[in-house]
C-alpha cells in the first residue's frame, strides 16, 4: 500500500519535471500519457477503506490548485504590457538597450503600486470623506492671493489653487476620525508614508535576489574570457540584418582584440606618467563636483531671497533658476566627465564604471546640496511660524475674552471670520512638496527636450542635409545617436529617488511620476527606433542588473533619511497638514495607541521601545549577520575545495593513462630482483578490461595487471599496454609457475584497489 | 486563420503547457506562426512537415548564423534534412524561451554547436563556430595564425581533462559560470 503511494508519487514528480529533460516531445508525450494514466487508475485504489472521501477530495482539490495555478500564471502573463514594443527593440538594438526598457516597465509597476496606496488610503477619503474646499482656512486660498490664483503662470508655478489642492500636504485636515467609516486620516497618512519606503525596500531586495540567483558568480575574471565569448556572445534575439552585420564586426573584433592581449603582455609603457595623469584627472573632477556642489546652493539661496521680492518683478529664468541649474548640470557634467576620463586610458569597461560612479556622485551631490539649502529655507519658516502661531493665539484670546466681558456668557462662539481672511502661518510642508514638484517636472521637461533636440533634430540633419554637404554625415561627425543606456538607468534611478523623498509632502507626486513613465515608454520607444543607430562596439556590463539595482537601493536609503528625519524631529506646521498642532509628527501613532487599542497593547509597546529590549536585539542581529557571513564563506572555500579535487582526479586519470607503461617498466625491473612479487602495483588501465579479460579462465590472473602482462620475464610486452587489453599471447607461452600461487592470491586484493579507477569492473568478483 | 483542422485541440493544448516551458499564449500563436509556413496541400495531413528552407525564412531565424545547426538539431525527420513539425517547432521554442532553465539551454546550445554531431566539441567544430560567427565575407574572416591561437586558447581555458576536446559537462560548467548566457540564448516569436 505505502510502497504504491509512493509510486504514484513518483510518478508525479516525474511529470512535473518532464518539461526539463532534452529529450524529443514524442517521447515526452507518451511518458506524460504513461503516468497519468498510472496515476489516474491507481489513486483511486489508493482511496479505499478509511478516509477515502476525504482522500479524494484532497486529490481534487489538488488538481484543481495546479490548474488554477497554471491559468493565473497565464493571465499574469497576458497582463504584462508592451511586450511587442519591447520585443522589436530587442531585435533591432540587442538585449542591452531592451534591458532599460524592461527597467522603464518594472519602475511603471512599482509606481503603480506605490500609486495604489496614496491615492487610496489617502487622497480618496480626504476627498470623499473630508471636508469641501472652502471650508476651513488651510483648503482655502487666502485672500491677497485670491485675484491671481487662477492665473496659468501661477498654476504653473504650483501656486494658487494647485497649493491648496490634494496635491499637496497642507490640504489634508487633522481631525483624528472623519465620516461615517471613522477613518483615521492623520495616521493613515502617516503610515503610508512610511509604508512606501517599506514596500519599495522589499521589492528592490527580493529583485536583487532573483537577479543574482540568475547571474552566478560571474567567473573569476578572465578565467573563461575566450570561451565567453566563442559560446555566449551572439544574442539570439537579433532578428534585423543590419543589426546582425554589426553583431559580427564587434565579435571578430573583440575576438582579434583578445587574442593580441593575450599574445602581448602587459607593458606598462610609462607607468608614472599614466598615474599623475590619472590623478590629475580626478583631481580635475573633484573640482568639477565641488563647484556644482557649490553652484546649486548659491542659487538655492538666491531663489530664497527672491521669494522676498514681489513675484511680478522677476522674470521666468529667475523664479525656475534652481531647477534650470539642476537640469542644466545634469546634462553639461557628464560628457566633461567623459572627456577628462580620456587622460585616464582605462579598459573601457572599468572607465564605464568609474563614469557610472563619478555621474552619481555628481547626481547625489546636487541631491543633497538642494535638500541642505532646502532644509536652511524650512528653519526660517519655522521661526516666522513661530511669531505668526503666537499672534494668532493672543488674537484668539483677545477675542474670547472680549466677546466674554461683553456679552457676560461663558459660552463663546467661535469667531466668525471667512476662512480666505484668517492670518495664515508659512506651511513649510507645502513649501518642500512643491519645490520636489517643480524639479520633478523640469526634470521631465529636460529630458525630453533633450530626446528631441538631441536625437530627433540630430536625425533629420544628418539625414537631409546629407545631399549636400561636404562630407558623408552619416559615416563622419554628427552621424546618427547611439542610445545612452548607462545614462538613461541613472536618470531613471534618480527621479525615483526624488519622487521617494517628495511623496510625503505632496501625494500627488506619485501620480504625476506614473503618468510621466508612462509617456516616457511610448515617448522613447519611437525615439530610439526611429532616430538611433545599435550599438557599434557591443559589450555587456554583464552584471548591469544587479548593479542598478544596487544603485536604486543606495538611493532608496539616501532618501529615507531626510524624510525620516523630518518627521522624527522637525515639528509640523501648526495650521496645515494632517499634523498641526501636535509637538511632531510621529506622536499620531502614541496617540492611536493610547486612545484607541486595548491597554495591553499599550504596555507591550511600551516594553518593546525599552533599550534594554531594543540593544539585546540589536546585538542579536549584528550576530546574526556575522554567521550568516561566515557560513558563505565556508560554502566558497567548500566550492573551490571540490572544483580542485575534480581537477585532480582528472588529471590523475590523465597521469596514469600516460605513464603507466614508465612506471610499469620500473616496477617490473624490480620484480625482477625481489621475489614477492607484491611490489607490482595492482592498478590497470579500467577502461577496456572487464569483457576482454573475461577469455579463457587463466586469464583473468594475468589480465589483472595488462602491463605486467605475465611474469617478469615478459618484459618486452610491456610496448602494447595502457588501454590494451592483455595480450592473451603472454598468458599462453609462460605456464604461470611461480606465478600461480601469488597469483590467486592476488585475486582478490586487486579488485577493490581498481575501485579507485574510473570502470571498477565488477566481474571481477 | 484555417480550418478547423489546423485548429489546436485543447487536451494536446493543456498537455503540450505540461511539456514545455511555453504558456498557452504562446503555443497558440507557435501554432498560427507554424500553420502559416505550411503549403496548402500540407495543412490537412494529420503531422504536417515545414521544410527547412520555410523554417529558416521566419523573422527570428532569418539572421542567426546558427539557423541551419538550430533547424538540423530540432529536427526528428529520418531524412536528416532539418524540416520540423509542429512538435517539433515547440522544442524548439521552449528550450529557447524565457523559463527554460540554464540545464536545458546549455544541453541544446552543446548540440547546436556539435557541428559533426560526435558528442564532443574538437577543433573543427570550434574552428567552424569561430566562422558562423565572424561573419560570412572574407575580410571579417579570421587567419589561420589567429584561428590556431584562438583555438588553442578556448581549449586550455574549458578543457579539464585535456582530451582536445570539450564534452557536455566541461561546456555546463564553462556555461554555468556565465552571466549573459541565459539572457542572450532566448528566442521570442
Amino acid at each position: 500500500m505505502a510502497s504504491l503511494k509512493e509510486e504514484v508519487e513518483e510518478k508525479k514528480k516525474l511529470i512535473a519535471t518532464l518539461r526539463n529533460k532534452p529529450w524529443r516531445m514524442k517521447r515526452r508525450l507518451k511518458l506524460l500519457k504513461e503516468c497519468q494514466a498510472f496515476v489516474e487508475e491507481f489513486e483511486g485504489a489508493l482511496g479505499k477503506g478509511k478516509g477515502r472521501k476525504l482522500y479524494a477530495y484532497k486529490v481534487m482539490m489538488a488538481k484543481k490548485m495546479i490548474k488554477f495555478n497554471r491559468d493565473f500564471d497565464n493571465f499574469k502573463t497576458a497582463c504584462i504590457p508592451w511586450e511587442r514594443k519591447i520585443k522589436e527593440v530587442e531585435s533591432h538594438f540587442g538585449s542591452s538597450v531592451a534591458s532599460y526598457f524592461i527597467f522603464l516597465r518594472w519602475m511603471y509597476g512599482l509606481n503603480l503600486v506605490l500609486f495604489a496606496f496614496m491615492f487610496g488610503l489617502v487622497v480618496l477619503p480626504e476627498v470623499m470623506m473630508g471636508l469641501p474646499y472652502g471650508s476651513i482656512p488651510r483648503k482655502t486660498v487666502p485672500r491677497a492671493e485670491q485675484d491671481r490664483a487662477m492665473d496659468i503662470s501661477v498654476l504653473l508655478d504650483f501656486g494658487g489653487y494647485c497649493k491648496y489642492s490634494i496635491l499637496f500636504y497642507g490640504f489634508y485636515n487633522d481631525e483624528r476620525t472623519i465620516g461615517v467609516l471613522q477613518f483615521r486620516l492623520p495616521l493613515s497618512y502617516l503610515l503610508v508614508g512610511v509604508g512606501i519606503f517599506g514596500y519599495s525596500l522589499m521589492v528592490v531586495i527580493r529583485t536583487m535576489a532573483r537577479n543574482s540567483d540568475e547571474g552566478g558568480d560571474g567567473g573569476d575574471d578572465g578565467q573563461f574570457t575566450f570561451a565567453f565569448k566563442m559560446f555566449t556572445s551572439w544574442d539570439y534575439l537579433i532578428g534585423n540584418p543590419e543589426t546582425a552585420d554589426n553583431k559580427y564586426a564587434s565579435i571578430t573584433t573583440s575576438f582579434k582584440e583578445s587574442i593580441v592581449d593575450e599574445q602581448e603582455n602587459q607593458k606598462d609603457e610609462n607607468i608614472h606618467l599614466r598615474r599623475f595623469l590619472r590623478v590629475l584627472a580626478n583631481f580635475l573632477i573633484l573640482c568639477s563636483l565641488g563647484g556644482s556642489g557649490f553652484l546649486i546652493y548659491f542659487v538655492v539661496k538666491r531663489s530664497q531671497e527672491f521669494a522676498n521680492l514681489d513675484q511680478d518683478d522677476l522674470s521666468w529664468f529667475e523664479k525656475n533658476e534652481v531647477e534650470f541649474v539642476m537640469s542644466l548640470l545634469g546634462l553639461v557634467c557628464p560628457p566633461l566627465f567623459e572627456t577628462i576620463a580620456e587622460l585616464e586610458e582605462y579598459h573601457p569597461r572599468i572607465a564605464l564604471k568609474w563614469q557610472l560612479g563619478r555621474i552619481f556622485a555628481l547626481f547625489l551631490g546636487n541631491l543633497y546640496t538642494f535638500l541642505f539649502a532646502l532644509f536652511d529655507e524650512v528653519n526660517a519658516k519655522l521661526e516666522k511660524e513661530k511669531s505668526i502661531r503666537n499672534a494668532t493665539i493672543w488674537g484668539l484670546n483677545e477675542y474670547y475674552s472680549n466677546y466674554s466681558s461683553y456679552h457676560n456668557t461663558t459660552d463663546i462662539p467661535p469667531p466668525d471670520i471667512h476662512p480666505a481672511d484668517v492670518i495664515r502661518g508659512p506651511c513649510w510642508e507645502t513649501a518642500v512638496g512643491i519645490e520636489f514638484v517643480k524639479l520633478t517636472v523640469s526634470d521631465i521637461q529636460v529630458t525630453y527636450m533633450t530626446i528631441l533636440i538631441g536625437d530627433f533634430l540630430r536625425a533629420m540633419i544628418v539625414r537631409f542635409l546629407n545631399y549636400c554637404w561636404c562630407w558623408d554625415l552619416e559615416a563622419g561627425f554628427p552621424s546618427y545617436g547611439e542610445f545612452d543606456i548607462s545614462g538613461n538607468v541613472l536618470g531613471l534611478i534618480f527621479n525615483q529617488g526624488m519622487i521617494w523623498m517628495g511623496a510625503f509632502y505632496a501625494p500627488g507626486l506619485v501620480g504625476l511620476n506614473v503618468l510621466r513613465l508612462l509617456t516616457s515608454m511610448y515617448y522613447q520607444c519611437w525615439a530610439v527606433m526611429s532616430c538611433n543607430v545599435p550599438h557599434e562596439r557591443v559589450f555587456k556590463a554583464s552584471k548591469s542588473n544587479n548593479f542598478y539595482m544596487g544603485l536604486l537601493l543606495l538611493v532608496l536609503f539616501l532618501s529615507l533619511l531626510p524624510v525620516v528625519y523630518t518627521i522624527m524631529t522637525l515639528p509640523p506646521s501648526f495650521d496645515c497638514g494632517p499634523f498641526s498642532g501636535r509637538e511632531q509628527m510621529y506622536n499620531v501613532v502614541m496617540e492611536t495607541i493610547e486612545n484607541d487599542l486595548p491597554a495591553f497593547i499599550g504596555n507591550i509597546f511600551t516594553y518593546a521601545t525599552n533599550p534594554g529590549l531594543i540593544l539585546p536585539a540589536v546585538l542579536l542581529m549584528v550576530l546574526a549577520i556575522y554567521y550568516l557571513n561566515a557560513t558563505s564563506k565556508n560554502y566558497q572555500n567548500a566550492n573551490l575545495e571540490l572544483k580542485k579535487k575534480m581537477q585532480m582526479a582528472r588529471d590523475e586519470e590523465k597521469n596514469r593513462r600516460n605513464n603507466k607503461e614508465n612506471t610499469n617498466q620500473v616496477m617490473q625491473d624490480l620484480e625482477d630482483l625481489l621475489p614477492n612479487r607484491s611490489l607490482l602495483p595492482p592498478a590497470a588501465a579500467e577502461e577496456k578490461p572487464p569483457p576482454v579479460r573475461e577469455k579463457g579462465s587463466k586469464s583473468p590472473k594475468v589480465a589483472k595487471r595488462p602491463g605486467a602482462a605475465a611474469n617478469g620475464k615478459g618484459i618486452n610486452i610491456q610496448k602494447d599496454v595502457s588501454l590494451a587489453a592483455p595480450n592473451p599471447k603472454a598468458a599462453v607461452t609462460h605456464p604461470p609457475g611461480p606465478r600461480g600461487p601469488s597469483g590467486n592470491a592476488r585475486g582478490p586484493p586487486p579488485g577493490p584497489a581498481r575501485g579507485r579507477g574510473r570502470g571498477t569492473p565488477p566481474s571481477r568478483r | 486563420m484555417g480550418t478547423t483542422a489546423s485548429q489546436l485541440r485543447k487536451d494536446l493544448l493543456s498537455e503540450y503547457q505540461e511539456l514545455t516551458f511555453l504558456t498557452k499564449q504562446e503555443i497558440i500563436l507557435a501554432h498560427k506562426r507554424f500553420s502559416e509556413l505550411l503549403s496548402k496541400e500540407d495543412r490537412n495531413i494529420p503531422t504536417p512537415r515545414v521544410p527547412m528552407e520555410k523554417v529558416l525564412s521566419l523573422p527570428e531565424l532569418k539572421s542567426n548564423p546558427f539557423r541551419k545547426r538550430i533547424c538540423h538539431v530540432f529536427s526528428t525527420s529520418d531524412m536528416k534534412d532539418g524540416s520540423l513539425t509542429f512538435e517539433d517547432f515547440l522544442d524548439l521554442l521552449s528550450a529557447f524561451s524565457d523559463s527554460a532553465t540554464l540545464e536545458i539551454k546549455s544541453h541544446y546550445a552543446f548540440r547546436i554547436f556539435d557541428f559533426d554531431d560526435d558528442g564532443t566539441l574538437d577543433g573543427g567544430d570550434l574552428e567552424k563556430l569561430v566562422n558562423c560567427l565572424t561573419g560570412e565575407t572574407d575580410d571579417t574572416r579570421l587567419t589561420t595564425e589567429e584561428m590556431r591561437q584562438l583555438i588553442s586558447n578556448i581549449l586550455e581555458e574549458s578543457d579539464i581533462d585535456k582530451d582536445g576536446t570539450v564534452n557536455l559537462s566541461e561546456f555546463q560548467h564553462v556555461i554555468s559560470r556565465s552571466p549573459d548566457f541565459v539572457s542572450s540564448f532566448k528566442i521570442v516569436l
